[in-house]
């Protein structure tokens, strides 16, 4: 369906990428967030409480981050899409409702600006070393979905991407920002209403005799009620069988997690985006994500200057990984090069999924700036001799 | 508990059916709560409210948190959530302000809302979120096995203070009093009728509205200290409970063995928290203001 025009500011703005970002949550129907002050995340949000009660809506700010991240639930349930924004301190509390929303299967999204760790760590600098957290920080198995926008303008078309496969999977989508794309103001283009797709919630049309709640009709994610709409459902944290009810057996347990895991896998082709570019020659290709794909490109393009057969390999979808595609590579190039924020995330995923066809090599950055693109021209070089 | 009749309401019925059957999953039992447990006497109380109250029942969504009494929300035939350990108040919160026309309802333990929840339960008040709180008090925390919680009183045995608390505890009534709550009652699982009668007053108030229960944990809590099994904990809250409508809250502290103090202790006006944004926004905004009656993802 379409975006509802109330909350699309159509129009070419000069805006930060948090301001882009909750410009996208409102495109993709948001009327509900709660949150908790974190630099350099607040921005989403403070711009939120200001635009939503005048398209028809609610900001409440939480007396934490616990509470914010489960008050969203509430608001989802009771038939908002609903949002919450942080950075590292506070996505440490929320790893409870992520495992609880990806259980529950709430669809909903939790933005992430991250600044460098751990603990308190750097309020105001960037850092990329959320990403394994995103993925793996609440306890028990589970897969949730995580974006990485490199511009304003992508956190407000991702934002909305976000929301779509929230809504699509039933499943909490991580928004990995970073301080610098959150603060950086660049121009960002919203396009008009009708030209903005937005996936409608996944509410049942069943009667309330045959509805289940946690029933699933071979496409793995459940139809969903609002409560007040008469189903009387239930819902809840504990493993449960497709009645909602919670059952403590191995048989439930195995079914329900793997269908959790499945959903998601089973369309990891279709989730995982990226941006390619120079691919077909390359000896050597680049992976990043974020802030730091912009500064790769500048070692890129330096690399080919000098006659290094180089290709980039941008991840606007890093989880689920898209292992398919670096075996494909794997296959043909000599190396990957990794840069991040951090001292080696992502990297290991790539050279997992390499599995000793092509080396890796790690870029590794403690965070609070960005890298200087010398130092991923020089691991460029050296992987090209590899 | 959950079988007994109130012939009150016999008029209603044939006889044969358990008037309260109806807010239940009967599928769902035998519940989990152990004999002589309070739990289930609360929930009877309970569907007595929703049956003389006659609320809309599709608009009532019941939330608890982690816990014996949290396992209410899994037996009532409501839309029901069991959240995360604590987190009940800030989930209702997010579903009431998401859509102002559910008559929202928090069931939950004494653990579970003044430990590990304890700052939503002060936050939500002081917000007055319009939420109706039952907070089953047995003392300790009971599904984990009995450790001392934060309304456990002095001088009584539990797994984690096995020769006796001295953590001082919670007085709950003068804690959510404090912190803005527009009701609030204390009663025990002995006194059902009453208890039924708070929790109807409790639903026609608007605003942040507490009803603590005290009720026994025979199992963990009256067996450690030698205090008898759930009929003698009902005999010990008759003879020691005192009705004071109208108490002073921070008179109302429990011990060992002394006064339970029960009655409606606080019953006042002051505006919810839908009601203060409105009438912000409204102010500040003017016509720029949308208001909406719920929000809508479809």
């Amino acid at each position: 369906m379409k975006a509802d025009p109330h909350g699309v500011l159509t129009g070419t703005h000069f805006l930060d990428g948090d301001h882009a970002c909750c410009e996208g949550a409102l495109a993709a129907g948001a009327r509900f967030a709660a949150g908790y002050p974190i630099t350099p995340s607040t921005e989403v949000v403070e711009r939120f409480a200001a635009r939503v009660p005048t398209v028809g809506g609610c900001f409440i700010q939480m007396e934490d981050e616990l509470a914010a991240s489960i008050a969203l639930q509430g608001g989802v349930w009771g038939g908002a899409k609903a949002f919450t924004v942080t950075s590292g301190p506070g996505f440490s509390l929320m790893m409870e409702h992520i495992g609880y929303a990806a259980m529950t299967e709430t669809p909903c999204v939790f933005v992430d600006v991250q600044r460098g760790g751990p603990s308190t760590g750097l309020p105001t600098l960037p850092a990329q070393a959320d990403m394994m957290q995103a993925r793996w920080g609440s306890h028990g198995d589970y897969e949730i979905i995580a974006l990485c926008p490199n511009s304003p303008q992508e956190c407000f078309d991702l934002t909305i991407k976000a929301f779509n496969f929230a809504e699509e999977f039933r499943v909490p989508v991580m928004f990995m920002m970073d301080e610098v794309v959150g603060h950086m103001t660049e121009k960002v283009v919203i396009p008009p209403a009708d030209q903005i797709e937005v996936t409608p919630r996944k509410h049942t049309h069943k009667s309330v005799e045959d509805y289940l709640p946690y029933g699933t009709n071979g496409d793995m994610v459940p139809e969903m009620a609002h409560a007040g709409d008469g189903y009387k459902f239930h819902v809840t944290g504990l493993t449960h069988d497709e009645h909602g009810y919670p059952n403590m057996t191995p048989q439930v347990q195995d079914k329900l997690v793997r269908r959790l895991q499945n959903k998601i896998r089973s369309a990891t082709d279709r989730i995982c985006l990226f941006e390619e570019d120079r691919l077909d020659d390359a000896d050597v290709v680049v992976v990043s994500y974020g802030i730091t794909s912009r500064v790769a490109q500048r070692a890129i393009d330096a690399a080919r200057d000098r006659g290094l057969k180089v290709g980039k390999l941008r991840l606007i979808t890093a989880w689920p990984f898209p292992e398919k595609k670096i075996a494909d590579l794997a296959a043909h190039v000599k190396a990957f090069v990794v840069p991040e924020l951090n001292l080696g995330q992502m990297v290991h995923e790539v050279q997992r999924a390499a599995n000793g066809q092509a080396k890796t090599f790690a870029v590794s950055h403690a965070g609070g700036g960005v890298h200087n693109p010398d130092e991923i021209l020089n691991t460029i070089v050296e992987a090209s001799r590899c | 508990m959950l079988n007994i009749l109130d012939n009150n309401h016999d008029d209603a019925h044939d006889g044969t059916v358990n008037p309260v059957e109806q807010f239940l999953r009967s599928d769902r039992m035998p519940h989990i709560w152990c004999p002589g447990c309070g739990i289930g006497t609360t929930v009877n109380s309970f569907a007595h409210a929703l049956i003389e109250s006659k609320i809309d029942l599709e608009s009532l969504a019941l939330v608890s948190g982690i816990g014996c009494t949290g396992r209410v929300a899994g037996y009532v035939k409501l839309d029901s959530f069991h959240t995360t350990h604590g987190r009940a108040i800030p989930f209702a919160t997010g579903l009431k302000l998401a859509n102002p026309k559910l008559n929202v309802v928090v069931y939950s333990g004494d653990g579970d809302l003044s430990a590990i929840g304890g700052n939503h339960l002060i936050h939500a008040a002081r917000r007055n979120i319009d939420l109706k709180v039952i907070c089953v008090n047995n003392l300790i925390y009971a599904m984990t096995g009995g450790q001392t919680a934060p309304t456990t009183p002095g001088d009584v045995v539990t797994s984690t203070n096995p020769y006796g608390t001295y953590d001082p505890s919670f007085n709950l009534p003068y804690l959510v009093e404090a912190a803005g709550a527009v009701y609030v009652a204390r009663w025990t699982a002995f006194h059902v009728r009453q208890l039924a009668r708070s929790m109807q007053e409790m639903f026609a108030k608007k605003g942040f509205s507490f009803i603590e229960v005290l009720s026994p944990c025979p199992t963990l809590y009256q067996r450690r200290n030698k205090m008898g099994d759930g009929l003698d904990t009902m005999k010990f809250y008759k003879e020691v409970s005192k009705v004071r409508n109208g108490a002073a809250t921070k008179d109302v502290a429990l011990t060992k063995s002394g006064e339970i103090t029960v009655g409606k202790f606080v019953d006042r006006e002051r505006s919810d928290y839908r009601d203060l944004m409105h009438d912000q926004l409204v102010e500040s905004l003017g016509d720029d203001y949308v208001e909406t009656e719920a929000c809508s993802c479809q």
